[in-house]
């Protein structure tokens, strides 16, 4: 068991513990950070793993990098469209929707 | 959220780490073919810069960052498409703080630095365009939190320019490689160090733009709303 | 001269981005018809070069995988561009007349638009598992974009709603590409499938797998992941639920159906097969009997887009453990439902915009009367009706022929009966909208004629989907041209 191999299976608890806020919570802005907590713990596996079979492992260090810009990219995208969605509607979570019946 | 909802959804997460987890134990033992980074290290000599995370980003795999920094472009076009107002930031959210304001004094060009700081050093330590403009980005927010009148954030010619500028360079670079390389993105033999600078340099100027765009476009005017056939 | 047209076709769009970006939205559709018409030209150029030497990997930047990226341009590729190229530009058209260009925030929607179309091109020819995440991700976000733009509460709503989704299934297929890395030390996807070729059952790749499925299947929009598909492509201005029914949900499956294909016979189980069908089967039954109760007429055609969805999963049973020749059928099938779908797709909802336009309303009985008034427009909805009930000779039947025959040639004949019924549920809502229609008015009769440009471009795919079942055969022996391992 190396360190590396720690920081795996941390990301993979972080995963799946993000995975639960993002079905459990309702806030959207709590939706939001669950899902970057899910991308962090994707990040720590794919970095973890990678750097316990190969060493030091630019290549998915670099990948890291490109995930955690297109995450910010995303995370920014959700923060706007919640900020306009609140200012029009003035709620902050996800209501089943009362007039087309969409599913759960 | 029912009451039995709960409890089933973490038994499911809980089965849901033990499967994962037994996954991510046979992978660790039980790894098969070669390792990349030995062919980072030899190719290393002719990607044009010396560290290896810059070489992977910005010539082995650039037409990932491409692609990426068209995200960020993305992001950014969908935030100003939100903002309706002459200006994107509301005027009523601004500060005046004269303890802020010193502050800013000291710290707005020591983070202009350390900008520079950072793209620079990219080329052989952890560093490069993406923390340098975040840290220019983190420049921008203090001064707009501080008070000071950002006028190039008008959603107009200027500021989308300054939005695209980086991908369009990095576009341009990959294009002009291809009329005098042999394939897109391929750097010409020696340029590379310049060339990488180059979309570098504008880069750091572009994601800062995005992220400080993204962080003061306020969602001031009500909508008119686009639904197809109103509601009737 | 190959490099010249792999250029144009990555890079075109993503240059009329950055362009049209500058533009307003006026001067941007006058670009448009520059844009569509080089990549119209480069993907006409590609697919006959194809069709003449077989497919090829093409190394960006000199650096050959698994160091670099390649791209892996091959007969389903191309035969894909050129889909999306058609698609694309009926879309673009019909956008340029049918968006109000007085709307500030319109301008915004031509660089969404090409970045979109970049998006789909990079998906379409991607080997590299992490490049196709990039891939996905510019998708998303630009379909997330297009369907906020400019949008009201409810529009905003269905958007968050899909970026949510979208990002969660982006991460589980992220998880899967990190698993798969540690196992295999390698991105590319032709690399990884030689690995597991002579390393079969490995546990941890079984479970990457079956991870990026999830994640692809939700962004998919699979029952019982589609709750987010129907408000988004329901409130999304027409041209936008067209380009989203019809290319970007493919762009996921594609990914999909790649995975499964090069990894699922070593490293996929029965399981995971049946399961797929099984959900793909309850996607038909479902999003079918769902289009029949829908009040609103583009609800309608969304939840038949989820059930349309559902037969392409049927490709996994089908092609896991059996005879080459079935599993071939099986891909041939699906190529057909994936082309013939996207083409009676997009004419269908763009046709709907026609009638919501000249109704002025969304609902399903508004449409009363609309019958003597549209029947252009209305006919339009109904010939793509024909491909998506699959009768001949459209492309629908063609497609589901050759799954049938896949069905049975495998012994699995339980898909057969999901074929059958699907077919007779969307002919009960494709009537359904048709008797709205037909009945006579009740004091309703300002209707408002659309310019002939909308009514034409629906009836132009839904020919194109009609006439596919014809022109089958050639379409089918370029996809299945055989690929030089070397090249």
């Amino acid at each position: 068991m190396t360190p590396h191999l720690l920081y795996a299976f941390t990301g993979l608890l972080l995963f799946v513990t993000g995975l639960f806020g993002m079905i459990a919570l309702d806030h959207l802005l709590r939706k939001l950070l669950a899902l970057n907590l899910m991308g962090s713990g994707t990040f720590l596996v794919l970095v973890g793993l990678a750097q316990h079979r190969n060493g030091v492992d630019p290549v998915v260090q670099a990948l890291v990098l490109t995930g955690i810009v297109v995450a910010i990219a995303a995370t920014a995208l959700g923060l706007v469209l919640i900020r306009r969605y609140y200012h029009l509607s003035g709620r902050s979570s996800l209501e089943p929707d009362t007039n087309d019946e969409a599913g759960p | 959220m029912r009451r039995w909802a709960t409890p089933s959804l973490l038994a499911v997460c809980f089965a849901l780490v033990c499967v994962l987890g037994l996954g991510l134990w046979s992978i660790a033992f039980d790894p098969v073919g070669k390792s990349l980074p030995e062919r980072v290290r030899d190719a290393m000599g002719s990607s044009g810069v010396d560290h290896p995370v810059t070489a992977v980003l910005l010539n082995f795999r650039s037409y990932d960052t491409l692609l990426e920094i068209g995200v960020l472009v993305i992001a950014a076009i969908a935030g100003i498409s939100m903002a309706r107002l002459p200006s994107l930031e509301d005027p009523a959210f601004r500060t005046h703080d004269a303890l802020l304001g010193a502050l800013q004094r000291w710290f707005v060009p020591l983070m202009w630095l350390v900008a520079g700081y950072l793209v620079w050093a990219g080329a052989k330590q952890p560093g490069g365009a993406f923390q340098a403009g975040a840290v220019l980005a983190a420049t921008g927010v203090l001064m707009r939190l501080g008070g000071m009148p950002m006028d190039f954030l008008q959603p107009g010619r200027l500021l989308r320019v300054g939005l695209v500028l980086g991908f369009a360079v990095f576009l341009l670079v990959a294009f002009v490689t291809a009329l005098v390389g042999d394939a897109f993105l391929a750097y010409p033999e020696g340029m590379a160090k310049s060339l990488i600078l180059l979309i570098e340099v504008s880069l750091t100027l572009s994601i800062a733009m995005v992220l400080l765009s993204l962080f003061v476009a306020a969602p001031v005017t009500d909508a008119t709303g686009n639904q197809e056939g109103g509601h009737r | 001269m190959m490099a010249w047209l792999m250029a144009g076709l990555l890079f075109t769009p993503l240059a009329w981005a950055v362009m049209s970006l500058m533009a307003g939205f006026r001067a941007g559709w006058r670009l448009a018809w520059l844009g569509m018409a080089v990549q119209g030209l480069v993907s006409v150029l590609l697919w006959l070069a194809i069709a003449d030497q077989g497919g090829f990997y093409y190394a960006l930047g000199d650096w050959p995988a698994p160091l670099g990226i390649e791209l892996r341009v091959d007969g389903l590729a191309v035969t894909f561009i050129l889909l999306t190229a058609t698609v694309a530009t009926a879309c673009g058209l019909h956008a340029g007349v049918y968006l109000d260009p007085d709307k500030p925030w319109q301008r915004y929607f031509w660089p969404l638009f090409w970045f979109l179309w970049a998006g789909l091109n990079a998906v379409w020819l991607g080997a590299d598992l992490f490049n196709l995440y990039v891939g996905l991700e510019l998708i998303s976000l630009s379909a997330v974009g297009l369907v906020a733009l400019g949008g009201a509460g409810d529009a905003l709503r269905a958007s968050l709603r899909y970026l949510l989704a979208a990002l969660v299934g982006s991460l589980f297929y992220l998880l899967g590409v990190a698993l798969i890395y540690g196992q295999f030390g390698t991105l590319s996807l032709g690399g990884v499938a030689q690995l597991a070729e002579d390393h079969t059952a490995l546990a941890g790749a079984g479970i990457a797998l079956a991870l990026m499925l999830a994640g692809l299947a939700l962004k998919t929009a699979l029952f019982p992941l589609h709750g987010w598909l129907p408000p988004a492509h329901g409130i999304a201005p027409s041209p936008v639920s067209a380009l989203l029914s019809a290319l970007v949900l493919k762009a996921s499956f594609y990914i999909a159906a790649r995975l499964w294909l090069a990894l699922g016979e070593t490293q996929g189980s029965y399981g995971v097969a049946q399961l797929a069908g099984a959900l793909g089967a309850a996607a038909v039954l479902w999003g079918s009997w769902m289009a029949c109760l829908q009040p609103r007429l583009k609800q309608v055609v969304a939840y038949s887009t989820v059930a349309q969805v559902g037969y392409l999963f049927l490709l996994f049973p089908l092609t896991w453990q059996v005879s080459d020749q079935i599993s071939q059928q099986a891909q041939e099938g699906m190529t057909l439902q994936v082309i013939s779908h996207a083409l009676a797709k997009a004419a269908m909802f763009l046709a709907a915009g026609n009638l919501v336009l000249s109704t002025g309303s969304s609902k399903v009985e508004d449409l009363a009367g609309v019958g003597r008034f549209l029947p252009f427009s209305l006919f339009s909805f109904g010939l793509a009706g024909v491909s998506l009930m699959s009768l001949p000779p459209s492309g629908g039947f063609a497609a589901k022929w050759l799954l049938l025959q896949a069905t049975i040639g495998s012994g699995q004949w339980w898909w057969a009966l999901v074929l059958i019924a699907g077919g007779l549920l969307s002919a009960a809502y494709v009537f359904r909208i048709y008797r709205a229609s037909f009945q006579e008015a009740s004091g309703q009769d300002d209707f408002h004629h659309p310019p002939r440009r909308l009514e034409a471009i629906p009836m132009a795919l839904a020919l194109l989907s009609l006439g596919l079942g014809l022109a089958g055969e050639p379409v089918l022996a370029i996809m299945g041209l055989p690929f030089e391992e070397d090249g």
